[in-house]
């Protein structure tokens, strides 16, 4: 079980994408943990074949506990079950050799990847994991035998239907006891059949022979309707053996009640640990909002920015200038981090907050950032992030002025050493060279860990960022 | 577009970007971001929905006009 975020210290085991014989690479997503928090998707960091799960669904375990067994490749490609010594997922670099499967030209061991495995691009192979298809027993019909995706999805096709009881995941489950759709009646693509949370938005897309109740949520809305409470009892369909016992309805009640914990007790382990300062400045946005508005009317809506990009984005760029406010605090020393992930404070609908990363936000091009905002915020909602996205904040930013308020002097999230916080965009009488005008502003905070920088170092960094907007068309 | 079927461009826009915000339960002066609580993310979704559905694409410099409720669904049966 990865740590999942400094506070995090233990998780639960909600779906397994994963299972025993399956291929993984680094980077492959293997599971579906819930923490106190939020539920995210969890990678392998190794490459090799999944030989044992080691944590039922619905189990939850100290961070640090090993969730599976994954053998080793290339040179042990096999059957998965006499594996070599258990080796728990860590967070190591995995060997050279292995690293340079991923790219490049195949070194000698991936011969026997080859041999046992037919070769198969990652998407089709993601999707084998997900519908529970065996890729050894696929003929593939891409370039030199590759499977493709068509190939599986004809493996699918080609299996026998499934018996009378109707597999599912708990949240596939909830979802359609939320939903008012008949398990019984949706075409499972997970597992050995199973019906996912897909298959019950799918259905909840397209109803069969009735239509969609008034205001029932559109399947992008379905995913965040997934973390409320159902409202109905779920069908009267038998849950799978292992599955674990279902949510009572107030669960979502419960989830805000335990979340709100959360961020209580690590707010005051911030407050009672980090000698905070504060610090303030108003932002000239006269030439970032004009630009801004400028490069917007050429675009359709879907590639327009919003001016927390720009923010953003100067923030991340100050970040790397001034190394004290990037880094984390841990053991009674400072590390400044070389790169710059900004952690995002986004504020969910049903209560509390979540603050996942944007990665090495200093070097990407700003409509890049802006995609990668959108993605980010829009899966916050829906509870599906990725372990690195809550892990690897080196610094944080609260843009919480997009709703009203003029400034806002955030709590630090330990280990981190700095919050930086965004008011609304405004106009504002300003005055320059004797004469007063109006211009787009807004008030940048900086809340600072002592231990590391003081004010003057503090001051720099949204110095840095006020300068970085002037010329926002180079950001 | 007459005036119903902009409400119910409105309507199916907002389930998806606030599903927990029904419309009939709202009043027509509510407003998008201070009201329902939508921040510029939402509300840019707002208006990528409402385009991809209707074809109205809205221009930043015509947002105040689209504030509210009631005055996305004028703007809409006026331009759709």
């Amino acid at each position: 079980m990865p740590s999942l975020g400094a506070d995090m210290e233990h998780g639960k085991i909600v779906e397994w994408l994963v299972k025993p014989g399956d291929y993984v690479r680094r980077g492959d997503l293997v599971a579906v943990v819930d923490t106190d928090k939020t539920v995210m998707d969890v990678e392998s960091f190794q490459e090799g074949v999944v030989a044992d799960l080691l944590v039922e669904i619905g189990e939850t375990v100290p961070v640090g506990t090993p969730l599976a067994r994954i053998t080793q490749t290339p040179a042990e490609v096999g059957p998965p079950s006499p594996g070599p010594p258990p080796r728990p997922p860590s967070a190591q670099a995995p060997p050279a050799a292995q690293a340079t499967t991923v790219q490049g030209a195949p070194p000698a061991g991936q011969t026997t990847t080859v041999q046992a495995a037919p070769p198969i691009a990652p998407p089709a192979r993601h999707l084998a994991h997900r519908l529970g298809v065996d890729t050894g027993r696929i003929h593939g019909t891409g370039k030199g035998g590759a499977i493709t995706r068509a190939d599986v999805e004809h493996a699918v096709a080609a299996r026998p239907p499934r018996a009378g009881r109707v597999r599912s995941s708990p949240r596939a489950r909830r979802l359609a006891a939320e939903l008012g759709v008949e398990l019984s009646s949706v075409p499972g693509t997970g597992p050995e059949g199973a019906v996912t949370v897909e298959d019950v938005q799918r259905a909840a897309a397209h109803p069969v022979g009735e239509s969609v109740p008034e205001g029932a949520p559109a399947p992008e809305a379905a995913a965040l309707a997934a973390t409320e409470a159902p409202r109905a009892e779920p069908p009267a369909e038998p849950p799978a053996p292992e599955a674990p016992a279902e949510e009572q309805p107030s669960a979502a009640r419960e989830r805000v009640a335990t979340l709100r914990r959360a961020i209580g007790a690590l707010m005051s382990r911030s407050k009672q640990t980090i000698p905070h300062y504060y610090l303030s400045t108003t932002l000239d946005l006269r030439a970032a909002v004009g630009w801004m508005q400028s490069v917007n009317a050429q675009r359709p809506v879907a590639s327009r920015l919003v001016p927390s990009a720009l923010l953003l984005k100067a923030a991340a760029l100050a970040a790397k200038d001034v190394p004290e406010v990037n880094g984390f605090y841990l053991d009674g020393a400072y590390r400044p981090s070389a790169a710059v992930h900004l952690g995002v404070a986004v504020a969910l609908r049903q209560g509390g907050l979540v603050a996942p990363a944007i990665h090495d936000a200093d070097t990407l091009p700003l409509d890049v950032l802006m995609e990668q905002l959108r993605d980010l915020v829009s899966r916050a909602r829906a509870g599906r992030l990725q372990r690195a996205e809550m892990a690897d904040p080196t610094i944080t930013v609260t843009n919480l002025g997009d709703l009203g308020v003029d400034s806002v002097y955030g709590v630090i999230y330990p280990p981190q050493v700095a919050m930086v916080g965004f008011g609304r965009v405004l106009e504002q009488p300003w005055a320059e060279h004797g004469m007063l005008g109006v211009r787009a502003a807004a008030i940048a905070t900086l809340s600072a860990d002592h231990r590391v920088s003081d004010g003057l170092r503090g001051g720099r960094f949204l110095a840095r960022i006020d300068e970085l907007l002037q010329k926002p068309d180079e950001l | 577009m007459n005036e119903q079927d902009a409400r119910a461009a409105v309507r199916a826009a907002l389930g998806k970007v606030a599903p927990d915000v029904e419309l009939d339960d709202v009043g027509g002066d509510a407003r998008f971001r201070q009201d329902l609580d939508l921040d510029s993310l939402d509300f840019l979704r707002l208006v990528e929905t409402i385009d991809t559905a209707t074809g109205v694409d809205i221009p930043e410099r015509d947002y105040p006009a689209v504030a509210t409720v009631d005055g996305l669904v004028s703007y809409l049966a006026a331009h759709g």
